[in-house]
């Protein structure tokens, strides 16, 4: 394999436009890995910088990997709020917890989260053909799931969990009209949205899943095969335009 | 005002995107520190407000006059303090009427002259507590609605507000606020919406030792608004978080109820989420909703409330704004942002984000370190098993 080009960045005390010129800079000159020291809250890290690897130690804020396209985010920690809005290509793993509205909007592009993840994640995925976004959670998730979720596959996989004890979200898939949705473990009915149907997974299914969770397992030091033994339940959407008659006249 | 293109925009980027910011940090054994922390973690979320209002609350600053009413005033100009202090001489005990020591900043532009008097109601010492606290919010609301040009924004004892139009890290220099310490302090960037951003318009917001300071918009302040005016509370600071301060005086002081319960009534448990309690809570919750309903708070919040001896994190019940919580040893910490709480405590015990409409309580009577009490499980208060 060839050896990637690196680069060092010490971000502390960086305002948010510092980083990104200072990022775009070093990716100008050919650096196809970049450490990223001392993060603390500077924003959209990751958005315009092409196919490169980034290692974000510390806290990175905001929207990282908005729009991104194509880059490998690692992060050290945990990721705060809006993290791949509307990503189009590309991965984030997160050796932590996410903040609120994890992937809204994305495109396309993977992101694996070791830890839990706040409110709203997935909100508004999409997909078109073969674009097909994913995210996949190793811990809890918090209310509205999937909320408007209209493509791209979400797994919620509760690793945190006591044996037997249910998922914690509730409003999950509230509004979504596109995609589906693996959960692991226990989900009461009155934790979904109305939009929602439930199915237990066919062969199909399990291929699709099987491959995420393999990936999930391999950056987090899991055992897939330990993970799929547990039941799974699929949410998938009832109507194609939950909200039709609601709001069109 | 500024100029908001000005300091806002420097790039012309055609979208600016903002929100207020918001941090707390409480020793939980009451150790009193200085705010050179708070204004460091409240400057690292600089691009979530615009310049456009600033403040600090600090609680534990004047131990030496712990029993008086500490009252900070903002006038417009000198005929208006003569007149106000004739009034103050009038109703209270003055033991010392001093200006606010300030530092010139350049961005402070035109500030109104900031006084604070240290005062005890007049015959007081044989009267309850609770009827002198009446005393004080009346003559604060009687100030704030007739005086001209001069308002009271900070009214309590041991604590104090210190706010305008600036970027907090501006405010916290021309306050000079790296020279007190508290055990207690909370923090505001602010992102005007749909309010004037003037001096008196920026968090904290305050009566008595209540302070509020909050991240969002109060949808209900109308109905709010009304409802705490049959009780005596005038809202005269053209902004909606003025209404969750009295709010809190209203239930907390005259009504008696604990933080557990004032969050259940400002954020009250969505009806389907009610149905599946034990029946007995299902009444209790009822009851609230039903008797409270015009202190329901709608619309997306973030706030942090503080008084005497207590800080308390709440978000709206599906959670329409950030807020996560940091501990370590006896300090908790509550912000808009992670990044803000772990520049100045990297290595912290805990980070976790609270369910919406889950009080996050400190408390100096549940110090941290024996931790069992002092932080609310997010599931235990409403108890969904």
């Amino acid at each position: 394999m060839k050896k990637l080009s690196s680069a060092q960045v010490n971000a502390f005390n960086m305002t948010t436009r510092e980083l990104s010129c200072k990022l775009r800079e070093i990716v100008a000159d050919g650096s196809e890995r970049i450490e990223i020291h001392n993060t603390c809250g500077q924003r959209y890290i990751g958005t315009g910088l092409g196919a490169v690897q980034l290692d974000i130690y510390g806290t990175p804020g905001n929207d990282l990997g908005a729009f991104m396209d194509g880059a490998e985010i690692t992060v050290h920690g945990n990721a705060q709020d809006g993290c791949g809005n509307t990503m189009n290509a590309g991965k984030i793993i997160i050796h932590g917890n996410a903040g609120d509205t994890l992937g809204l909007s994305a495109r396309d592009g993977k992101v694996f989260v070791k830890g839990n993840v706040g409110y709203r994640t997935g909100i508004h995925m999409k997909e078109y053909h073969a674009q097909k976004p994913v995210i996949i959670i190793g811990g809890t998730a918090q209310d509205f799931f999937g909320e408007y979720m209209a493509g791209g596959i979400l797994v919620l996989l509760g690793l945190n969990l006591q044996e037997g004890e249910r998922q914690k979200a509730n409003f999950i898939g509230t509004g979504m009209h596109g995609g589906v949705i693996y959960v692991r473990g226990k989900v009461e009915d009155f934790q979904l949205g109305k939009e929602l149907g439930t199915a237990d997974l066919n062969e199909e299914d399990y291929d699709a899943l099987g491959k995420i969770v393999n990936e999930f397992a391999s950056y987090f030091g899991h055992d897939a095969q330990e993970i799929l033994k547990c039941k799974f339940t699929k949410l998938y959407p009832l109507y194609l335009r939950p909200y039709g008659k609601l709001y069109a006249y | 005002m500024k100029k908001l293109d000005k300091i806002n925009n420097f790039y012309n980027d055609d979208k600016v995107i903002d929100a207020c910011s918001i941090f707390g940090m409480m020793d939980t054994s009451g150790k009193c520190f200085s705010g050179k922390d708070i204004i460091k973690a409240i400057a690292n979320m600089h691009d979530r407000g615009n310049g456009l209002g600033g403040g600090f609350a600090v609680y534990g600053l004047y131990p030496q006059y712990a029993d008086f009413y500490a009252f900070h005033i903002m006038y417009f100009n000198h005929e208006s303090r003569a007149r106000l202090e004739t009034y103050l001489e009038e109703h209270f005990y003055m033991l010392r009427a001093e200006e606010v020591p300030t530092n010139p900043t350049p961005n402070i532009l035109k500030p109104p002259l900031v006084w604070r008097y240290f005062l005890k109601v007049r015959g007081g010492e044989n009267s309850e507590q609770r009827q002198q606290d009446d005393y004080v919010v009346e003559k604060v609301m009687d100030i704030n609605t007739r005086a001209k040009d001069a308002f009271v924004f900070s009214s309590g004892k041991n604590m104090a507000v210190f706010k305008g139009v600036g970027y907090p890290e501006e405010i916290a220099e021309y306050f000079c606020l790296e020279q007190y310490e508290g055990y207690l302090w909370t923090a505001h960037g602010r992102f005007p919406t749909n309010t004037p951003g003037w001096w008196g318009g920026a968090h904290p917001f305050n009566i008595l030792d209540w302070t509020v300071v909050h991240n969002g918009e109060i949808s209900s302040y109308g109905i709010n608004r009304r409802y705490l005016e049959q009780f005596g509370y005038n809202c005269t600071m053209q902004t909606d978080t003025e209404v969750v301060a009295y709010a809190v005086d209203l239930l907390a002081r005259k009504h008696g109820f604990p933080m557990e319960i004032i969050a259940k009534i400002l954020a009250a448990p969505l009806w389907s989420e009610i149905s599946r309690l034990p029946e007995k809570k299902q009444k209790m919750f009822r009851t609230l909703r039903q008797v409270y309903g015009s202190l329901l708070l709608n619309g997306p919040f973030t706030v942090i409330i503080a008084h005497q001896g207590e800080m308390v994190g709440l978000t709206d019940r599906i959670r329409l704004r950030p807020l996560v919580v940091g501990t370590k040893d006896s300090m908790l910490y509550l912000s808009s942002e992670e990044s803000a709480i772990r520049l100045v405590c990297p290595h912290l015990d805990d980070a976790r984000i609270p369910m919406g409409g889950e009080p996050v309580i400190g408390s100096l009577q549940n110090p941290l370190n024996s931790r069992k009490t002092a932080i609310q499980d997010p599931q235990s208060k409403t108890g969904e098993k």
